[in-house]
């Protein structure tokens, strides 16, 4: 019969995942990793933005990059969506629209891995509606 | 929304954009019913919000005039021969339960729930996720602040985290025969 995975097997991964990453950045603050928001409102949701976290999971976890994923609200830009955020340490936030599964293969190839800028960033001065408002 | 995951994943989301610290998401099957309750301890509604709620041209936001997450449910619901009962109060949080036929001809596919529950878990590292699936002979649960007391000062949004999270979701689910398609 196949085991199944339980809380114990977490702990004995959590002992080699610790490892690795404190050789590899030498510190556990999410600060010194890509960070990665996907934003995950009824409108993301509804254009891929699952699909499109779980393709950031499973290629940031097969390349070996230390990332944390995480899910925000809507961003403001709907006509976009799916969007994500990406900071890479050291950087300043990018916001990154209409990511398809192409695009984020993209983006974790050429900036991710690379650091060079690719299409379909929305850019920092872009105002939303409640920007709009709040003037 | 193509399936009852993605609902799910948009109706967290609300508890999280609530300021809930803790979020309990129960799956159960009871008899011929399939019942999704998802409760937080959030800012929780007004009667007169309540009321408003699954109206899709009300929404509390001020990006856009639409709400569309729990009127999507409502009709998940609905048109699998169940209803959405929506419990709130201020201050103390809200609950949200969808009823559906289980085999119900028009009822959505639950979709990848092993995926979508390690997406939430691991998507929202403030919040404490109880999830629970169950029939009446068995019962799966897992709790995020275990998953966190045993990583320590790893990461649970890590994307290592996440995968474990969804096989071992996986895993269990099929083991107790709990897969619901």
């Amino acid at each position: 019969m196949t085991k199944v995975k339980s809380l114990d097997d977490l702990k004995k991964m959590r002992e080699q995942l610790q490892s690795q990453v404190s050789l590899r950045v030498n510190s556990e603050t999410p600060e010194k990793m890509v960070q990665v928001k996907v934003s995950m409102a009824t409108c993301g949701i509804a254009s891929g933005a699952k699909e499109i976290m779980n393709l950031f999971v499973n290629e940031l976890d097969r390349r070996a990059i230390d990332a944390v994923i995480t899910q925000t609200g809507c961003m403001g830009y709907c006509f976009a969506e799916p969007t994500i955020e990406v900071t890479i340490p050291g950087k300043e936030p990018v916001v990154f629209g209409y990511v398809n599964a192409q695009k984020a293969n993209e983006i974790i190839e050429q900036y991710v891995v690379a650091g060079n800028l690719v299409d379909g960033i929305i850019p920092a001065n872009y105002e939303t509606v409640k920007d709009q408002k709040n003037k | 929304m193509r399936d009852l995951s993605l609902h799910i994943i948009d109706i967290v989301q609300n508890s999280v954009r609530a300021d809930a610290s803790l979020v309990n998401l129960t799956i159960e099957i009871s008899g011929e019913v399939l019942i999704i309750r998802i409760g937080d301890n959030g800012c929780g509604m007004t009667a007169e919000t309540l009321q408003k709620v699954t109206d899709p041209f009300y929404t509390t936001r001020t990006t856009r005039k639409v709400g569309l997450g729990l009127p999507f449910f409502k009709q998940s619901a609905e048109q699998s021969g169940g209803e959405l009962i929506i419990e709130s109060e201020v201050g103390v949080g809200t609950v949200v339960t969808a009823t559906l036929g289980l085999h119900h001809l028009d009822r959505p596919p639950m979709g990848d729930l092993s995926e979508t529950v390690s997406l939430v878990m691991s998507g929202n590292p403030q919040v404490d996720i109880v999830f629970t699936c169950k029939d009446d002979k068995n019962e799966f649960t897992l709790v995020t602040t275990e998953v966190k007391e045993i990583l320590g000062d790893l990461d649970i949004s890590m994307p290592k985290v996440t995968r474990f999270l969804r096989e071992m979701i996986e895993e269990n689910l099929i083991e107790l025969k709990l897969k619901i398609e």
